[in-house]
């Protein structure tokens, strides 16, 4: 094994790597722009120029191959002073926009500048002007005059989107990119350019101006896109989520996510929720009502029909705890076996990431013992029919519904079915044609503000973690992420009051109803969790395809079920993107 | 037993003389300084018939410079919001077909919480926060304390005065 010095102190490397590969390996952090770890090598910015030993110039690490015995020296004065220069050209033509930028506060140019730049700029001639605003496709744009020609886009459109529609245009200082003309960078994966940009080139047309990057909390939590389940992290402000960005699990969605789970995931947290929990009075209008009342009426009606007349309905919306309480209720109190979830499957399983069941959490609904609809077989006594949740419903043999989540009243159809429902209660988070056909409705937690265990359908168990608050789940009490607002603000400040919404996690309300009914019954001494987490470890405890986990074991990266077979495969290299706004954060400690 | 320390002695008192005891003159000396005054020129101003007009280099309420074409010269930043020791700004930004891209959907000062440090106008290459000289703040209901743009807003030429100043100290 082939050892190299860097700055006088030896590592141990693999034959074939790089001089940064091996310095990221060991924790030293050496400034690039084009390097990109999942991407090949550019060498283009010439940012990461480090001094090697019986070598007369200054060589890019990221595109140096290790020898054995090789001395590298980084903070060297010829290796530092080579940087400065570096950072100076860059700048050169770099307009003085920050306050406008979208990147500031993320910006690596802006970090280097910081770090690897003397700070004053000898040019004083006029900058180069470019087209400013010009849209690649329908969700990305780019400001000629930010960009530092690193290449990184150009690279994920042939490489890893494999729609190879960027390229540069013009030469020297006229350098600029452009999309081939007639051709628009519209695949699924397109704005994944804008978090690898390394400066403030490329920007939303979804996020644009939204929210500064200091005033955001960011919490890790998974996507509910689909059944991929890719790890994101939440950026929230005021309480409400401004955007989602990708974060690196080599297992399930390295650097990336899709364009679809990016916008439209969290409209749904935003926009159009429940204010509380509301039931149907003598003349079927919804008024809201309380928690333990709603209960009670769901108790109270449920237990007015036969048990076969009654279908509980579970959720792979819905984290893993909720839908184990569901069939937990269910066979407790209904004698059912299984309970069946409506899958939701649309379009085609793309290449990479977006898969064509858009339920996040089907596989862990399934590993809890739920049966998707189509293999569900619903007793009747001593005969078991195996039929679909439409068609039990247009028999008329379903009097009474009660559902875990989910608009499942989308499909037309379904909902048709549903006037032979005498009674109907759910769960649900908004307000939609579900909930509004509702007898009895609580009011539960978006993905984003509650804890909770999605697997996708790899069979990897991850985390869901909350990053807006309820009146539930507090910021300062929950170890919730804070953004500074958050921190240095008061209770009564706007952004610490606003919005916040009367939502709990829907396995609260099972439990709720499991007792209500288990008053007639003596199993009400089962029924008491406090928190999400204690459901988990009872599931972890019972099932053996999560045994051994607990929140604390899925961490950041989740954890394989057992039956899944694929080896886990260790991070390599960590591409860091908040940085800077780390540093904002400890700066602005010290003013404060 | 009490012990004595140095927190715990007996107050001692200075013995006074006859003169010092009678205290006459002392007060007769007082009101001759009182008398004085009557006779010499009024610092009172009539306030709020008779105003001040406070130097450039007052640091009143903080306002934001519209310019002559109508449009604010805020680029919607943050900045001042970031820098701001109490909090007290709020801007949501949003995006504009002019030149400058950005532009303040929502900018208020909550000025309540304002301390009038400056920071917000020191912080802000361009001048489009700066003080004014407004220090008539008094409020009969909290939700007035919160300024939004309508209130915010300042022609140019009545900000003339502090943006000389603030160009002179620049250099």
């Amino acid at each position: 094994m082939p050892k190299i010095t860097i700055d006088g102190k030896e590592y141990e490397a693999q034959a074939g790597q790089t001089i940064i590969q091996v310095a990221t390996d060991n924790g030293i952090e050496l400034p690039h722009f084009c390097w990109h770890p999942a991407l090949t090598v550019a060498g283009n910015c010439r940012m990461c120029l480090v001094e090697v030993d019986k070598i007369p110039k200054l060589q890019i690490a990221c595109a140096t191959v290790i020898t054995d015995g090789m001395n590298v020296k980084v903070n060297s004065p010829a290796a530092t002073k080579g940087r400065e220069d570096v950072m100076e050209f860059l700048l050169i033509n770099h307009p003085l926009d920050c306050p406008i930028c979208d990147e500031a506060g993320q910006c690596k140019l802006q970090d280097y500048a910081f770090d690897h730049s003397r700070g004053v700029s000898r040019f004083v001639e006029e900058k180069t002007h470019k087209d400013k605003r010009v849209a690649f496709g329908p969700n990305v744009l780019f400001d000629g005059e930010r960009c530092i020609s690193c290449s990184r886009c150009i690279r994920f459109s042939q490489e890893v989107a494999e729609q190879p529609v960027l390229t540069f245009v013009n030469r020297g200082d006229h350098v600029t990119i452009n999309a081939v003309p007639a051709e628009s960078f519209d695949n699924n994966m397109s704005m994944n350019v804008i978090d690898i940009c390394p400066v403030g080139a490329l920007t939303s047309r979804d996020f644009r101006f939204k929210a500064r990057v200091w005033d955001m909390s960011f919490s890790d939590s998974i996507c509910p896109g689909c059944s991929r389940g890719c790890n994101v992290r939440v950026g929230v402000r005021n309480n409400e989520i401004m955007r989602l960005e990708p974060r690196n699990n080599p297992n399930v969605n390295e650097y990336w996510m899709c364009d679809y789970g990016r916008l439209s995931t969290y409209h749904a947290v935003n926009d159009e929720r429940l204010a509380g929990p509301r039931m149907k009075d003598a003349n079927s209008l919804q008024q809201p009502t309380d928690n333990d009342s709603a209960a009670r009426r769901v108790a109270q009606e449920l237990s007015k029909y036969k048990k076969e007349e009654v279908l509980i309905l579970g959720s792979a919306r819905m984290p893993i705890e909720d839908n184990f309480l569901m069939l937990k209720l269910a066979k407790e109190k209904f004698g059912k076996q299984h309970i069946p979830f409506i899958p939701h499957i649309s379009g085609q399983d793309e290449r990479k990431l977006l898969r064509a069941d858009k339920l996040p959490n089907a596989m862990g609904a399934t590993l809890m013992g739920l049966v998707a609809d189509g293999h569900y077989q619903h007793v009747h006594g001593e005969k078991a029919a195996n039929a679909t949740v439409l068609e039990l419903l247009r028999s008329r043999k379903i009097k009474a519904v009660f559902a875990l989540a989910g608009n499942s009243l989308a499909d037309a159809q379904l909902l048709e079915a549903f006037e032979n429902v005498e009674f109907f209660a759910t769960c649900s988070s908004n307000d939609n044609v579900t909930s509004r056909r509702a007898d009895v409705v609580f009011s539960i937690a978006q993905w984003a503000e509650r804890d909770g265990v999605f697997v996708n359908f790899e069979g990897w168990a991850q985390q869901l973690r909350p990053a807006v608050s309820t009146k539930y789940y507090m910021r300062g009490r929950d170890q919730m992420h804070m953004s500074r607002l958050d921190r240095f603000g008061s209770p009564y400040d706007k952004w610490a009051r606003s919005n916040k919404r009367d939502a709990r996690e829907a396995w609260r309300f099972v439990q709720l109803v499991a007792k209500e009914l288990g008053s007639m019954s003596d199993h009400a001494q089962h029924w008491k969790y406090q928190h999400t987490e204690e459901v988990f470890d009872e599931i972890a405890a019972t099932n053996p395809e999560f045994r051994g986990m607990s929140y604390e074991a899925l961490g950041d990266m989740g954890m394989p079920v057992a039956s899944n077979k694929n080896a886990i495969v260790q991070p390599k290299y960590e591409e860091v993107s908040q940085t800077s706004t780390m540093r904002v954060e400890s700066v602005g400690s010290v003013i404060l | 037993m009490p012990t004595t320390s140095k927190y715990n002695k007996p107050a001692t008192r200075r013995k006074l003389s006859l003169w010092e005891k009678l205290y006459l003159f002392e007060i007769v000396r007082g009101l001759l300084t009182t008398f004085k005054h009557l006779f010499r020129p009024k610092f009172t101003r009539q306030y709020p018939e008779e105003r001040w007009d406070p130097p450039a280099s007052f640091r009143g309420r903080p306002v934001l410079v519209l310019e002559e074409n109508g449009v604010e010269r805020c680029v919607a930043c943050g900045l001042c919001s970031r820098v701001c020791p109490p909090l007290a700004i709020e801007v949501r930004a949003s995006e504009t077909e002019l030149l400058k891209e950005r532009y303040p959907v929502v900018f208020e000062i909550n000025m309540l919480r304002c301390i009038f440090c400056g920071f917000c106008e020191e912080v802000f290459p361009e001048e489009a926060i700066v003080m004014s000289k407004d220090y008539e703040l008094a409020f009969t209901d909290p939700s007035q304390g919160i300024y939004g743009k309508d209130r915010l807003l300042t022609p140019k030429a009545q900000l003339k005065d502090r943006l000389d100043f603030l160009a002179k100290m620049r250099n």
